[in-house]
C-alpha cells in the first residue's frame, strides 16, 4: 500500500486515488494536421519509463483534484508531488521559471548548475546501479516543453 | 439547477417516503451495545452539492447564504442548522434539517440556487443522495478504526472536523460532531452494506470483555 500525499488532504491510503498515466503529454497543437500514426501515438503511445516517471493522479475518494507525481517505477519511492501545470520539478533547474521554483525545490537537492540527468542518476544508482545507463536515457527522452 | 416551483406539490409523498435503510432498523437496535457503542440511522436532511470558486463574488454571495464556506480539507463552516462541509477546494456539501428543504417550507435550495444565479459553479439538490448513520459511545472510535485508515484519535481528529475517505472500503464523509460521535453520509446505494459492515465491527463489544 502506498501512502500518498494529496496536495489537498495530506496523507492517504493509495485506495483512495486513480491513477491518471503519464503526465506532460500535449496536446497537439494542430490536431487535424496530423496523420492516424501521429494521432494513435499522441492517443495511445507512452514511455515505459524504468525509474523516475512522471505521471498524474485524481483523490477520486477525496478532493477530487489531480495532480501529479514523480515515482521511482522500480522503488515505488514518490520523489514528488506538484500541481498540474507546473513543469517537471526536476526539470525545472534547467528552465528557469519564477512561479515553480519552490515547488521544485524540496526535490531538486542537486545545485542548479547540474541538469536533470544528475538528480535522475543519483537517485537510480544508489538502488541498482547495472541500470542506471537506461534509466537516465529514458529520462531524458521524456517530452522536454511539455507544460501539461 | 434546481427547479424549485416543481417541488411544490410533492408534499403528498413525504409520507411514502423510506430511508435507504430502513430495513435495517430493527438490526440496527438489536446490534446496539448501549454504553459501549450506538449505531442510528439518522433523521432524513436536506442536503445541497455546492460547487463554486469560494474567492469569487457568487462565492461570497453563497457564504453569505451558509454563513461561511470551509477552506481547507477537514473544516465545517456554517451556522445553527446549517452546515457547510468541505470536499474539495472548490466543492461542498450544505447539510441541514430536512424542514430546510423547498418543498417541506424551507428555502435552502433556492437560496442557494439564486446567490449562485448565472456564475460559474453549480448549486445541486443531494438530499436523496446520501443517508446518514450516527454511531456514538465509547468504542465509536475503535470500530472505526477496523475499517478507516485516518488517524481517528482524539488529538488529531477534532469534534467539528469531517473528512472524505473510506470505511469499510466504501466512499464516506466522516464527521466527528461530539468527542464520542460521529456521522457517516455513504450513498443510498451503500447504506444496506455499511450498515451491516458497522453491525458486524460492533458486534464484539456485545460479549464481555476477555480480560
Ligand atoms: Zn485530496
Amino acid at each position: 500500500m502506498l501512502l500518498i500525499s494529496c496536495p489537498n488532504c495530506g496523507s492517504r491510503d493509495e485506495t483512495e486515488f486513480h491513477y491518471g498515466g503519464q503526465a506532460h503529454v500535449p496536446y497537439p497543437e494542430n490536431p487535424s494536421g496530423l496523420n492516424d500514426r501521429e494521432w494513435a501515438e499522441f492517443l495511445f503511445y507512452r514511455d515505459n519509463t524504468k525509474g523516475i516517471f512522471a505521471e498524474r493522479w485524481l483523490h477520486s475518494t477525496g478532493c477530487r483534484q489531480w495532480f501529479n507525481m514523480l515515482r521511482d517505477t522500480v522503488s515505488y519511492d514518490i520523489q514528488s508531488i506538484y500541481p498540474m501545470g507546473a513543469p517537471r520539478p526536476d526539470k525545472a533547474a534547467a528552465a528557469p521559471e519564477s512561479g515553480t521554483a519552490s515547488t521544485a525545490a524540496d526535490s531538486t537537492t542537486t545545485g542548479s548548475a547540474a541538469p536533470s540527468i544528475a538528480a535522475t542518476s543519483i537517485t537510480s544508482t544508489s538502488t541498482a546501479p547495472s541500470t542506471a545507463p537506461s534509466t537516465t536515457q529514458s529520462g531524458t527522452t521524456a517530452p522536454e516543453g511539455a507544460t501539461k | 439547477m434546481a427547479n424549485t416551483t416543481a417541488l411544490t406539490g410533492i408534499n403528498g409523498l413525504r409520507d411514502i417516503r423510506r430511508s435507504p435503510a430502513s430495513h435495517l432498523a430493527e438490526a440496527l437496535e438489536t446490534g446496539s451495545v448501549p454504553g459501549k457503542v450506538v449505531l442510528k440511522e439518522g433523521p432524513f436532511q436536506t442536503m445541497a452539492g455546492v460547487r463554486v470558486d469560494p474567492s469569487s463574488e457568487e462565492g461570497a454571495r453563497i457564504a453569505s447564504v451558509t454563513s461561511g464556506l470551509p477552506v481547507r480539507c477537514g473544516e465545517v463552516a456554517g451556522r445553527e442548522g446549517v452546515s457547510v462541509l468541505w470536499l474539495g477546494p472548490s466543492e461542498f456539501l450544505v447539510v441541514a434539517p430536512e424542514e430546510a428543504h423547498d418543498s417541506l417550507g424551507g428555502d435552502l435550495i433556492g437560496s442557494l440556487t439564486s446567490a449562485l444565479g448565472d456564475a460559474p459553479g453549480q448549486v445541486v439538490d443531494l438530499s436523496a443522495n446520501r443517508t446518514t448513520y450516527e454511531l456514538s459511545g465509547p468504542r465509536a472510535r475503535a470500530v472505526l478504526e477496523k475499517g478507516c485508515a485516518l488517524d481517528l484519535h482524539p488529538r488529531k481528529f477534532k469534534p467539528g472536523t469531517a473528512l472524505t475517505t473510506e470505511v469499510g472500503n466504501i466512499p464516506v464523509t466522516l464527521w466527528k460532531t461530539g468527542e464520542e460521535s460521529f456521522r457517516l453520509f455513504p450513498r443510498a446505494s451503500f447504506a444496506d452494506f455499511l450498515g451491516r459492515w458497522l453491525l458486524d465491527a460492533m458486534r464484539e463489544y456485545a460479549s464481555p470483555e476477555v480480560p
